[in-house]
């Protein structure tokens, strides 16, 4: 059996999905995070839950909307769970009216009711379901409070279920008559009528011109009768009548309300002066604990554990038992040294998407949105671009995936390609490596003017797109900032545990072939014999290719080449590449091969060149269509090779 | 007078909705709709956009959209007064 939850962004829908499904997945106060059509199994009673995006209306305004309209339209669920945030009750219950008119088994679950009891405000549940005709259940969806009670409800809905009739202002429910009185009986008269009435055009598309023409004629009538002459306007102001309706007679706020948290965090959090600094603050305390503090301490940690630990015993077995030598160096040096030379970033990655999703689930995350549009307005971007962007910080897969949170295509296609400029958290390993062998003293410096330079590409690439290829119009920026909340340990560390599974397989399966694969090439020439001299094997042979185009950028060398070309496999594996080539010990390798000034410009390359399948793929679903991503692929490798040429050749200039 | 003129806590009636959908038609779904009050409450660090309050819930929009929306009835934010009188009369004591 199928049942939909649906809700505005923000209500708590996905806490609920998860708290009913047990499933893992992202949980995040930004408006609409649920862009994906998720299912989870409700085993206890054999439900099917599907989590549709965060809509505020059924009007097809949004991708969104277009997506939860389309699915309850076509695919029919059994029944609909519509879940209310409680503390906004008012815009909330628009959408449910909408939703009464599907005709389908609805149940209404008013979430965090918990906090309305402690705001002292008084909610008349019989009464509203009474009103609504349809079962009315005060949940708390984060401490699981009547979430039993909830589906109990929606199965016995099912079985018995009375369509519920809302009457509107007399004006407007007279045309609605008239309308549902011209149109076929489906099941869904009563839903498509008001639309109708109000001209949607994607309902009119599935009738005749003679019944457009008719309704054109009762929609024109209805102008001139209602008291706002404008049909949309007429029909939502019904609509909120309605609400008012219910909110003046069973939703008693509590009349002397202390200053909410939000008010009081608010009057710093955006206060004029204050603002940027925090904002800058809280940045750099996430880059600080990520890249210095923390985050380094367990790196070392972890490298103790996989060389010392692990390494040195694995190896002595293996040789005690007297294996071959290429044997052995395919297990330690290609496969070991591989995996673990990128697991040892797996804490820093782990920090970083802690940062973030604890930012994103407080709330505070919307505001950055909200201070950042300005800027990002100029690049013909939105606020809500900023989510995507920082994301990107962490991994530029999902990163790329919340792009479609933006109602309008162009917004949408604009942020994914901008995206990947910001450095992924893959790439750290590769930093790390090269700033920890070249640049010890001045580390945080130059990975600051990394991820800086990757902001910095972006900027000038929106510039560039906004005034050449991006000239429409732009998008009205609406956004709502939800309350502040407390953040959810349960959810933040389901999504920890999703990434560090979601690395661990990539180191398991894509990381481990590509270590098996490069060492073997680098150990198997051309006729296929086992060789010592490395520049004679099949990996030599490419990268030598490779080394005169990459020569201008200061990096001409053989493993450079193989290196790069790995990377895109996945990013980590610059670093193991790296590993493997120079025979285990990376930071000697590239002491020996590389300059400084090659160094800086080979992370610079590394920052803004393609990026991994696993992204690349997931832009391609985004863009949908072969023209941009070929377009895109070509803005990676031109800024990429044109930057670094660049940065490079001046940096030979100045320093002669 | 829209209500892009509207200063940082100051409450005004919406009167009208003006301009094309979609951006109209997603005001109006905000719960934007004549005769709710609407306040500003804030203005971001750069001038742009603006805090909103209506119904209840707070939203961010662009000036540019603000200007769609006309409003009259204009009065100083009764609730913020209320606010600082009480700070006042608390320092007194």
């Amino acid at each position: 059996m199928n049942i939909a939850l649906i809700g505005n962004p923000n209500c708590g829908k996905t806490t609920l999905f998860n708290s009913l499904t047990g499933s893992n997945q992202y949980v995040g106060n930004w408006p609409g995070v649920t862009v994906e059509k998720k299912v989870g199994q409700v085993k206890k009673y054999g439900v099917s839950l599907i989590d549709l995006p965060g809509i505020y209306s059924l009007s097809p305004y949004s991708m969104e909307e277009v997506i939860a309209r389309d699915y309850i339209l076509k695919e029919k669920p059994q029944g609909i769970i519509n879940i209310l945030d409680g503390t906004n009750l008012e815009r909330n219950l628009y959408l449910t009216l909408q939703i009464l008119e599907l005709g389908i088994p609805v149940v209404t679950a008013v979430n965090m009711s918990d906090t309305l009891k402690l705001r002292g405000d008084h909610i008349d549940y019989d009464g509203m379901e009474a009103f609504l005709g349809i079962p009315v259940v005060p949940i708390s969806a984060k401490k699981g409070i009547n979430s039993d009670l909830l589906m109990e409800k929606m199965l016995y809905q099912r079985k018995h279920f009375k369509r519920p009739s809302i009457c509107y202002p007399p004006v407007t429910q007279k045309y609605i008559n008239l309308i549902k009185n011209k149109i076929k009986e489906d099941g869904f008269e009563n839903f498509f009528a008001p639309k109708l009435l109000e001209s949607d055009a994607h309902c009119l598309k599935n009738y005749t011109s003679r019944e457009i023409r008719i309704f054109e004629e009762i929609s024109s009538k209805y102008e001139q009768e209602s008291r706002l002459h404008d049909r949309e306007l007429s029909l939502a102001d019904s609509r909120y009548q309605v609400v008012e309706q219910i909110s003046h007679r069973f939703i008693h706020r509590n009349p002397n309300p202390s200053k909410t948290f939000a008010e009081k965090a608010d009057e710093i959090v955006l206060n004029r002066f204050l603002a940027i600094p925090i904002f800058i603050g809280l940045l750099f305390l996430i880059f600080y604990t990520t890249f210095s503090g923390l985050g380094t301490g367990l790196q070392n940690g972890m490298e103790f554990l996989m060389e010392t630990l692990l390494e040195q015993p694995l190896s002595g077995i293996i040789r005690s038992n007297g294996v071959p030598d290429w044997v052995h160096g395919l297990l330690i040096g290609g496969i070991f040294r591989g995996i673990s030379s990128v697991l040892c970033f797996l804490p820093q990655i782990l920090i970083l998407f802690f940062c973030l999703s604890l930012l994103e689930d407080s709330g505070y995350m919307a505001r950055a949105a909200f201070m950042m549009d300005c800027l990002l307005e100029k690049i013909g971007l939105s606020g809500k671009a900023f989510i995507p962007m920082l994301m990107g910080f962490g991994c530029t897969t999902p990163a790329v995936m919340a792009a479609r949170t933006m109602e309008n295509e162009r917004d949408r296609r604009l942020t994914v390609l901008l995206t990947p400029f910001m450095s992924c958290g893959a790439k750290l390993p590769i930093y790390a490596l090269f700033t920890g062998v070249f640049f010890q003293e001045h580390r945080g410096m130059v990975l600051f003017s990394l991820y800086f330079l990757g902001m910095l590409t972006a900027v000038l690439c929106g510039l560039f797109l906004k005034s050449t290829l991006f000239k429409t119009s732009q998008a009205p920026f609406v956004m709502e900032l939800p309350p502040y909340r407390m953040p959810g340990l349960r959810s933040t560390f389901y999504l920890l545990w999703d990434k560090a599974k979601g690395f661990l397989i990539k180191a398991g399966t894509i990381i481990f072939s590509m270590s098996v694969v490069i060492w073997l090439m680098q150990n198997v020439s051309l006729q296929l014999h086992f060789i010592q001299d490395g520049s004679d094997s099949i990996l030599g042979r490419i990268g030598s290719l490779l080394a005169p185009v990459l020569a201008p950028l200061g990096f001409g060398s053989q493993e450079a080449g193989i290196a790069l070309l790995s990377g895109l496999i996945a990013k980590e594996s610059v670093v193991s590449s790296l590993t493997v080539l120079y025979g285990g010990n990376p930071s000697l390798g590239i002491a020996d091969h590389f300059t400084p000034m090659g160094a800086y410009s080979f992370m610079v390359f590394c920052l803004l060149y393609v990026p991994c399948v696993s992204a690349f793929s997931t832009m391609v679903r985004e863009l949908k269509s072969k023209g941009w991503v070929l377009f895109s692929f070509c803005l990676q490798m031109v800024a990429a090779y044109g930057l670094t040429f660049l940065i490079y050749q001046s940096g030979q200039i100045l320093i002669r | 007078m829209t209500l892009k003129e509207l200063k940082p806590g100051w409450t005004g009636t919406v009167k009208d909705i003006v301009g094309i959908s979609p951006a109209r038609r997603r005001l109006i779904d905000m719960g934007i709709t004549p005769g709710v009050k609407i306040s500003v409450r804030k203005t971001a660090p750069f001038g742009d956009p603006c805090l909103i309050c209506v119904r209840g819930y707070e939203l961010s929009l662009r000036k540019k959209d603000m200007k769609q929306i006309q409003i009259e009835e204009v009065q100083k934010n009764e609730y913020r007064l209320n606010w600082k009188s009480k700070l006042r009369e608390n320092n007194a004591f």
